[in-house]
């Protein structure tokens, strides 16, 4: 359910990227007590509550009281002569990613939550700060800004984490499901039958490990996947999974996926020249021959949705055709390099007839055409060269809100801790029952954020699936 | 033609639970009411299960009590047997549920109905509902229906011209009963069933859906054999229902329920006729409830489970007929037969009454403004079965509210809308109306977000001052809930502030419970925390104690054991009430809020909440889509 919160609210102002300077944005009735518990000034003091509105300040950024560290500016407004009209404060760190992310997270673990997309917009307007015409403009960047982050949200959280997360989910939600049916229907369920209560302690303990152990996964960055999202489309046999080994022994470096766990999408993480590439094939896609004959173009379309860069492998030995067309269909729009594969065999297809073909679709975006062969290995230069050219000029771009996703999910799986901690005290004090089922639901609540799923009538849903209830 | 036309303020069609609550309502605040039914015999029928209460459903039959309504005080006059259920769990799950003298209960209100003034009982198919165009009353007027109720007719063509119609009218709209093979186009019980309503109504644009039901068989008493079976006893010290009525009133002889069980021959038997049932066959098209599933889809469904549970209760004093819970099903009558004779204690058993299962016409209720309005027809109002819920107490507490707001609107007053913080009531309204729900709606206490506030036992203090100021509680009873809510505050108080010293005596008294000895001086209030400790052993050592009612000891000890938990929710109702305040203009075009998405455009559009929150209870409306709309409205504000 939706509420409109009244706390504070922090994000990350400037693009989080290696140099310059980083701003770190505090808005909210308590954004000057949590950055002065972070912030002393040149003397080491804790002053920041008696500076007065609209000063900057240099001085540092402690963690534990007293270990340094950043050196940093600190602007401080007072409401209402900000720009969400609540009290503000800036952190002006030392740019780089580390610097950045660490700062906010002292300031996330002082008392702010980040802040949701579009809210310091969002704050600004309601509280009257952004004229009314801007009504529109407002509108539209919430839409944008959470549209982005919910896709953006699911899309970076590794597919072993999301299975995890699922299962403990759906392991809760049995529970609660259980002892509700039992409240609900007292002559048919018994939770007092043996032992319940130490077994319902033991799961939720169990519960608790895993997801803590998601917290230092998350604190390492581990859970979400850096890089950019790139998607290998092709006919059979054009070379898609040559390119892919080419690509991964190219570099060695693997970043494997949490051992042990079902992988519903097959995904490397591949570094070309430093920059991060997360390639993805769907499983289905790769065990089957033919992705669009067999698979269906709507499946190939779903892989490519999120897609920042396509690689179209062709075979050039092989005349173009319909199935083709159905790949450009589903390529349209998106940061596309063509290579023309098999270059070591009698070649069909040319690079001249080739982008003559492509011209009438005013919507491809194709960069670069590069002749390869898997094979013989050549073009591969050529092609990582076109690759990094295409990140430097823009056209593809790391993203900042993987840190800030990484930083949500924290936040959220901090809060499943939480409630099954306070599940656990319960059962230790011996509360009844229907005590438990609360903080149970909070938890499941605060995992299903993570995925990107609500709550809606799960729970009923669940008790009517699995309890024979009522007379 | 000669016709005959009557002037009246309210008609309410069906006098069931929830149009005895609706016409008793409107009568009560002083409106001539008149109540249709298809036979004044059947007012305040039981069709189905011979309780009243169970667990949620014996808070909303608090609910209406407190607010003013009859069904608690009805069920008190004729119960049987009475339970507390869920004794051994938290306050916020203890359930009230009572075995009613099914004929006893339907006469006594009857009899109330008959005593009230202002309320003509009519026994009447009413077929037609006659509207005008609405006019709006003035430029502020944002009410968008297109039409207004002027009255009702009736099959013999006589016109009642009203103000406001409430639809009560169960499961009769285009009734049918199935039982196997055999199809009767009957209401329950046998009973007419109405089949021009529905055509009226299709006509004015609302849309109706079909829901199914069933119920099981009654057994002759005599061809039972009880020792077979588990007794099931009443509780000791009854509890009663209404907060008007005197506890020592109710401490009856009581009567037994009994407890069976089915086993693998019953499920052999059903699983070899699931080709002759109704519902496997496809015959029956309505959706059934998940919470009632027949004794087939027990044994299709939970086919892994060797035994179900079977309760055998009485449906009256003064006859020998006996319910089967938890066996309701449509299969054939020889199947029937053979099937009930296979549980232990039920092998000779005679059949009075078959079981069946009823399919109906009912509203998708999202058609309904939480005030249960038409949104499209003004002074329209409906509750109960018609509204796609089940069970008489869901029933009687819509009743009562679409009763309220008829009268409100009349007389010119706001209309009356409990919140999920609120009510029970008001969890099974706003789940109605704004939810999509596509089985007959049955209240539960995991349904409610914040239960641990809305306990049975503290409805009054929850809704006596609403009933009051509607005008259905007596300025006597309201100030009854205002002196106990007094006497619940100084106690707190006092218990807080009385502490308790580190002596010897005091110690020894802990140990003698198995309690932790103090180590400083500790309030009697935090005392009271201990699982261990509890009001009544703390007499004992407090000295400062006056004998206080035990309704009110119960609030007492419940605020302070469970203070953390309540003012943790308290907290949470804070929350929710700043999106419920927030309303929406009934006129709002949300084409011209551009930056929605699409499905939540569309959803709003087809169900105009009310409020932001309810808004935001819609499924497929997410949260940036909510975050647009609080710009827009502050736009639209200006």
């Amino acid at each position: 359910m939706y509420s409109e919160k009244r706390d504070t609210i922090a994000a990350v102002a400037t693009a989080i990227s290696d140099s310059g300077i980083g701003i770190i944005r505090v808005s909210g009735d308590d954004a000057i007590e949590i950055v002065d518990e972070i912030y002393r000034n040149a003397k080491g003091e804790k002053a920041l509550k008696k500076y007065d509105t609209h000063t900057i300040h240099y001085g540092f950024i402690v963690e534990d009281k007293d270990a340094l560290i950043d050196e940093v500016m600190v602007s401080v407004m007072k409401a209402p002569k900000s720009y969400t009209t609540e009290d503000t404060v800036e952190i002006n760190c030392h740019g780089g990613i580390l610097m950045v992310r660490k700062i906010l997270d002292l300031v996330i673990k002082a008392g702010a939550r980040i802040a949701e997309p579009g809210e310091f917009t969002k704050r600004a307007f309601l509280n009257g700060r952004i004229d009314l015409s801007k009504a529109e403009a407002v509108m539209d960047i919430i839409h944008a800004k959470n549209e982005f982050a919910l896709r953006s949200s699911v899309r970076q959280l590794k597919g072993s984490v999301s299975h995890i997360v699922k299962e403990l989910r759906e392991d809760i939600i049995h529970e609660i499901a259980f002892i509700e049916a039992a409240l609900d229907d007292p002559e048919h369920f018994d939770l007092e039958a043996d032992g319940y209560h130490e077994l319902l302690l033991e799961k939720i303990r169990q519960t608790d490990r895993q997801v803590q152990g998601l917290i230092d996964s998350a604190e390492d960055g581990k859970i979400l996947s850096e890089g950019i999202h790139t998607v290998i489309v092709g006919k059979p046999n054009a070379g898609k999974s040559s390119l892919l080994n080419v690509l991964v022994g190219e570099e060695r470096a693997i970043v494997t996926d949490i051992a042990g766990t079902t992988r519903d999408i097959l995904e490397e993480t591949v570094s070309i020249g430093g920059i991060m590439f997360r390639i993805f094939d769907t499983a289905g896609i790769r065990s089957t021959n033919d992705v669009v004959e067999k698979i269906g173009v709507d499946r190939a379309k779903k892989a490519v949705e999120d897609a920042e860069l396509v690689l179209y492998i062709m075979d050039s030995s092989v005349p173009f055709d319909e199935n083709d067309e159905k790949i450009l269909d589903v390529i349209d729009g998106k940061n596309t390099i063509i290579l023309l594969n098999k270059s070591d065999l009698s070649s069909v297809v040319s690079e001249e007839n080739l982008r003559s073909l492509l011209s009438d679709r005013k919507n491809l975006r194709v960069t670069e055409i590069i002749r390869t062969s898997m094979k013989d290995r050549f073009g591969i230069e050529l092609f990582l060269e076109a690759v990094k050219e295409m990140f430097f000029h823009g056209d593809i771009s790391y993203h900042d809100e993987v840190y800030i996703t990484n930083a949500r999910h924290k936040e959220a799986l901090q809060d499943v801790h939480e409630s099954l901690v306070q599940v656990e005290k319960s059962i230790e004090d011996q509360m009844p029952e229907d005590f438990y089922t609360i903080d149970m639901m909070s938890a499941y609540a605060s995992l299903g954020k993570i995925i990107g799923e609500e709550v809606g009538e799960d729970l009923i849903n669940e008790i009517f699936g699995k309890f024979c209830m009522g007379k | 033609m000669l016709q005959n036309r009557v002037q009246t303020d309210v008609c309410v069609v069906g006098a069931g639970h929830a149009g005895c609550e609706a016409a008793l309502a409107c009568a009560r605040l002083g409106l001539d009411t008149v109540i249709f039914t298809v036979s004044v015999d059947s007012i305040a029928l039981m069709p189905c299960n011979p309780n009243v209460g169970g667990t949620s459903k014996g808070h909303l039959v608090r609910e209406i009590d407190a607010l003013g309504g009859e069904m608690g005080k009805n069920i008190d006059k004729t119960f049987i047997q009475s339970k507390m259920l869920n004794r051994s769990k938290g306050p916020a799950v203890h359930s009230l549920r009572a075995q009613a003298d099914k004929a006893e209960y339907s006469r006594q209100m009857r009899k109330v109905l008959e005593q009230q003034e202002h309320l003509t009982i009519k026994q009447a198919e009413v077929c037609e509902l006659l509207t005008q165009p609405y006019e709006k009353s003035s430029e502020s007027d944002d009410c968008i229906a297109a039409k207004r109720v002027v009255g009702v007719k009736t099959y013999t063509g006589a016109v009642y011209e009203c103000k406001a119609v409430v639809l009560c009218t169960g499961t009769y709209l285009k009734a049918r009963c199935l039982c196997g093979e055999a199809i009767t186009y009957t209401g329950p019980n046998g009973l007419q069933a109405a089949n021009h309503l529905s055509d009226s109504l299709k006509s004015l644009g609302v849309e109706l859906r079909r829901f199914k039901t069933g119920t099981p068989a009654r057994m002759d008493g005599r061809t039972i054999d009880y020792s077979k079976m588990e007794e099931q006893f009443g509780d000791e010290r009854v509890i009663p229902f209404s907060f008007s009525t005197d506890p020592e009133d109710v401490q009856i002889d009581q009567v037994s329920c009994w407890l069976t069980y089915t086993n693998e021959k019953t499920h052999e038997i059903i699983r070899a006729n699931l080709d002759r049932s109704p519902i496997y066959a496809g015959i029956i098209e309505g959706t059934g409830p998940r919470y009632c599933p027949s004794i087939e889809d027990k044994v299709v469904k939970f086919a892994d489970k060797d035994r179900h549970q079977v309760f055998i209760e009485p449906e009256g004093l003064h006859t020998n007929e006996m319910y089967v819970g938890g066996m309701s099903s449509s299969l054939p009558e020889d199947v029937q037969v053979a099937m009930y004779r296979t549980v232990p204690g039920l092998e000779n058993c005679k059949i009075v009454r078959n079981a069946y299962a009823i399919e109906y016409d009912c509203i998708d209720p999202r058609q309904l403004y939480p005030s249960l309005e038409f949104k499209e027809i003004r002074g329209l109002f409906s509750g109960g079965q018609f509204n796609g819920s089940s069970g008489y107490e869901e029933a009687a507490a819509q009743g009562l509210i679409a009763g309220v707001n008829a009268a409100m609107m009349i007389l010119g007053k706001e209309a009356v809308i409990l919140d999920r913080s609120q009510a029970y009531i008001g969890v099974l309204i706003d789940d109605l109306v704004t939810k999509e729900n596509l089985e007959p709606y049955r209240m539960m206490t995991s349904r409610a977000e914040y239960r641990l506030l809305l306990r049975q036992d503290n409805a009054d203090l929850r809704l006596r001052e609403i009933g009051y100021k509607v005008g259905l509680v007596s300025q006597e009873a309201y100030e009854a809930t205002l002196h106990k809510r007094e006497l619940i505050r100084r106690e707190i108080e006092r218990l807080k502030h009385t502490v308790i010293g580190a002596a010897k005596e005091n110690q020894s008294f802990l140990a003698s419970h198995g309690s932790a000895e103090l180590k400083t001086g500790t309030s009697l209030a935090e005392l009271m925390c201990r699982p261990e400790l509890s009001y009544e052993i703390l007499g004992e050592i407090d000295e400062g104690r006056i004998p206080l009612p035990a309704d009110v000891i119960e609030q007492v000890e419940i605020e302070i054991k469970y203070e953390g938990y309540i003012a943790r929710q308290l907290r949470q109702v804070e929350q929710f009430k700043k999106m419920e305040r927030k309303s929406i203009p009934a006129d709002l075009d949300y084409n011209d809020v551009s930056s929605l998405r699409l499905e939540a455009r569309q959803k709003l559009i087809a169900y105009h909440p009310v409020s932001v929150g309810q808004a935001s209870r819609i499924s497929g409306v997410s949260p940036a889509d909510i975050s647009v709309l609080l710009v827009y409205l502050e736009h639209y504000k200006k």
